[in-house]
């Protein structure tokens, strides 16, 4: 077994802002986040609109080729890919079974696709530039009430909660496995629960103490 | 300026949902005795035991908290009509800065603070910067809050707070939580401060450097004026124990 | 608790403290809420002896959101959990993230999770009179229509659709999660209750 190279301390992904992505300089690194979540949607249509061998081979070749030319390692798409790959194979060779060779590449491969060609979006794209393009795209909403600013402040304080959260987590589960009660989720749960809600309250005071109410 | 004006706090006790509706009233809780004061001096301290009433009092100033009778002004400005201009001019610090930082990263928490500004998105981010190679904090400006110290976070707190330059400065118990070496820290950078400063606190020696203490006790101001004796009451209220914390 | 009952001369009834009803109350309740979720859901699966399926609390982390903020909150809570785990970080079940479940035939669920909040958080305000000991009952019940209405037929309609299966075999393969179903929503209604009995407001104040 080959060791992991040495990159220093891993970080998890959900610290930083950019979540699953794996920077590149491929073409699809340079294409904004609009026009690859506007491609997958196309994608996606087509996939289930349209049926057939034919047209469903051509549709899984083309995002393959995509994935490809992204250059993305190896390793990490396939450890994305490879639970969709594993429920296409079952599920595809019981279609097989029950409706025929057709149908079964049909489900099998339509599963693989979206979840590859998905998958390469977010590989190729950061999370805060995708959150920030949400933020835009849905700036038409500040007329029924949403401001985008909101949201973006909204996305901002759950970031900063997560690790927060995952520590109380981790702390009640202890201090119940101190009492013996581990297994208890009363005694993990509702604590968490509860210190998440007085979390929330302090938040709601500090943000308030700061004007951003005003 | 700071003008409590009979200012009082009171509260519902937190009731149980089955009390609801069942013809009892629910018990109302006094936080704050009616209390009258002027607060000019530029250090101002408040002690008192734990429950006291000194963080109600210390939330009425920048309009946290509305007083349910009297008034609270800062330089004029009540805080119950014009909370929005109490807020610019009064900053709060709070006990535990992991309430207070609200953003994943200390150059987006600081921005936040600088939206109040108007300035767009990339000069708020440019000044954040410049606020926290101030307080020595700019090699730490992009990692995530939650891995700096307890101390790195108190002071980026106040990084924070003091970004927009308030007139009066609010601190609640701000080295509470801080071991030695961070409790100096803030107590110089809040010793060395032109503005106001309002400290919240249970070290006595910061309370004696002040120029007025007030110590409060079961929901009422009972000392305020001479650091030395209030100092010594407030020894005097502990040893006796006469005041349930 | 120190602070001084009033006896005799009942006061001013308390002004609203600011910063318990405002806006920014309510949109620090909403993101930590979509946090509380995506911890639920980053958290190992609870593996219960005798049972196939480990229980991820990812459905739990929604009910829980609904009843405990309520359906206008609670459903934004979940709005923005799917939003930022779309967007690309793993907090969806299983430490995974991205569009990808768009593509997966699970989507149906996660589409359910707003909905499944708004209902929740919309019978739980109906219900949120009841005597207290009641209140683990009403949420229950509450959580449990939001998932036999919402989850689901939801669910499985699309997971259906996409591995092209005939209903029987897709209710078949979806009634696989109703046993975990029913654990969570009990432990959803005794958590949100435990969460109203220490903060009685949140029950008296819904949206
Ligand atoms: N909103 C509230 N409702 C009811 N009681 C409260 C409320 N806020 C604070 N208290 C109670 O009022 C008392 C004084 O609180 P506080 O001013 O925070 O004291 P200190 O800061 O001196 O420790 C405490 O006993 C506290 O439990
Ligand atoms: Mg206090």
């Amino acid at each position: 077994m080959r060791r992991r190279r040495a990159q220093g301390p891993r970080r998890p992904p959900w610290t930083g802002p950019l979540g699953l992505f794996h920077a590149g300089s491929s073409w699809l690194h340079r294409v904004g986040p609009g026009p690859k979540v506007a491609g997958l949607g196309v994608l996606g249509i087509a996939v289930v609109a349209l049926t057939g061998v034919v047209t469903t081979l051509a549709l899984a070749l083309v995002t393959v080729a995509t994935a490809v030319s992204a250059r993305l390692p190896l390793r990490s798409t396939t450890r994305a890919v490879l639970p969709v790959l594993l429920t296409a194979a079952t599920v595809g060779a019981y279609q097989v079974w029950q409706r025929g060779p057709a149908v079964g590449l049909e489900v099998g491969l339509d599963l693989v696709t979206l979840v590859l060609a998905a998958t390469v979006v977010t590989a190729t794209t950061r999370a805060d530039e995708l959150l920030d393009a949400l933020v835009r795209g849905l700036g038409p909403l500040r007329r029924v009430g949403l401001r985008p600013e909101v949201l973006a402040m909204a996305i901002g304080l759950m970031l900063r909660a997560v690790p927060g959260l995952l520590q109380t987590a981790t702390e009640v589960r202890e201090a119940a496995r101190a009492r013996g009660l581990e297994r208890d989720p009363r005694a993990t749960l509702a604590p968490a629960a509860v210190r998440a809600v007085a979390r929330a309250r302090s938040t709601g005071e500090a943000l308030a103490a700061r004007g951003v109410g005003d | 300026m700071i003008e409590l004006e009979q200012a009082g706090v009171t509260a519902y006790a937190p009731a149980q949902p089955e009390e609801r509706g069942s013809g009892g009233h629910e018990q109302v809780v006094t936080l704050l005795h009616p209390t009258t004061c002027t607060l000019a001096e530029r250090r101002i301290a408040v002690i008192g035991a734990n429950g006291s009433g000194k963080s109600t009092l210390a939330r009425l100033i920048n309009g946290l908290a509305l007083p349910s009778s009297g008034r609270v002004l800062v330089d004029g400005a009540d805080t119950a009509t014009d909370g929005a201009a109490v807020r610019r001019r009064v900053g709060f610090v709070f006990t535990d800065p992991d309430a207070q930082l609200v953003m994943p990263t200390p150059v987006e928490d600081v921005a936040l603070s600088l939206r109040r500004l108007g300035l767009d998105r990339a000069a708020r981010t440019a000044r954040a910067r410049q606020v926290l190679a101030r307080f020595g904090l700019a090699e730490r400006a992009e990692l995530p809050v939650s891995a700096l110290s307890g101390g790195q976070k108190q002071l980026l707190a106040l990084a924070g707070v003091l970004a927009t330059e308030p007139a009066v400065l609010v601190c609640d118990e701000p080295t509470t939580l801080l071991d030695l070496r961070w409790r100096r820290v803030v107590d110089d950078l809040l010793d060395g401060l032109p503005q106001q400063v309002l400290l919240v606190t249970h070290d006595l020696e910061a309370a004696a450097r002040a120029d007025r203490v007030l110590v409060v006790d079961q929901a009422q101001v009972v000392h305020d004026g001479d650091p030395e004796q209030a100092v010594a009451l407030y020894r005097d209220l502990m040893a006796s124990g006469a005041t349930t914390g | 608790m120190s602070a001084v009952p009033d006896e005799g001369t009942t006061p001013e009834p308390a002004r609203p403290v600011l910063a318990a009803r405002s806006a920014t109350a309510d949109l620090a309740l909403v993101s930590t809420f979509a946090a509380f979720i995506a911890v639920c859901a980053i958290l190992p699966a609870i593996v219960l002896p005798g049972m196939a399926v480990p229980i991820t609390l990812q459905t739990f982390g929604v009910m829980l959101a609904g009843l405990v903020l309520g359906p206008r909150r609670g459903t934004l809570a979940v709005l923005l959990y799917l939003a930022v785990g779309l967007a690309g970080l793993p907090i969806f079940a299983g430490g995974t993230g991205g569009l990808a479940v768009l593509g997966k035939p699970s989507l149906g669920y996660l589409l359910a999770f707003p909905l499944a909040a708004a209902l929740a958080g919309y019978v739980m305000t109906r219900l949120s009179s009841v005597r207290r000991s009641l209140l683990p009952l009403g949420a229950f019940a509450a959580a449990t229509l939001a998932s036999l209405l919402l989850i689901h037929p939801l669910g499985i309609s699309v997971m259906g659709a996409r591995l092209g299966l005939s209903p029987a075999e897709a209710i078949t393969a979806g009634a696989t999660f109703l046993p975990g179903d029913v654990i969570k929503n009990a432990l959803a209604a005794v958590v949100a209750t435990a969460v109203f009995r220490a903060f009685p407001d949140l029950l008296r104040a819904r949206r």
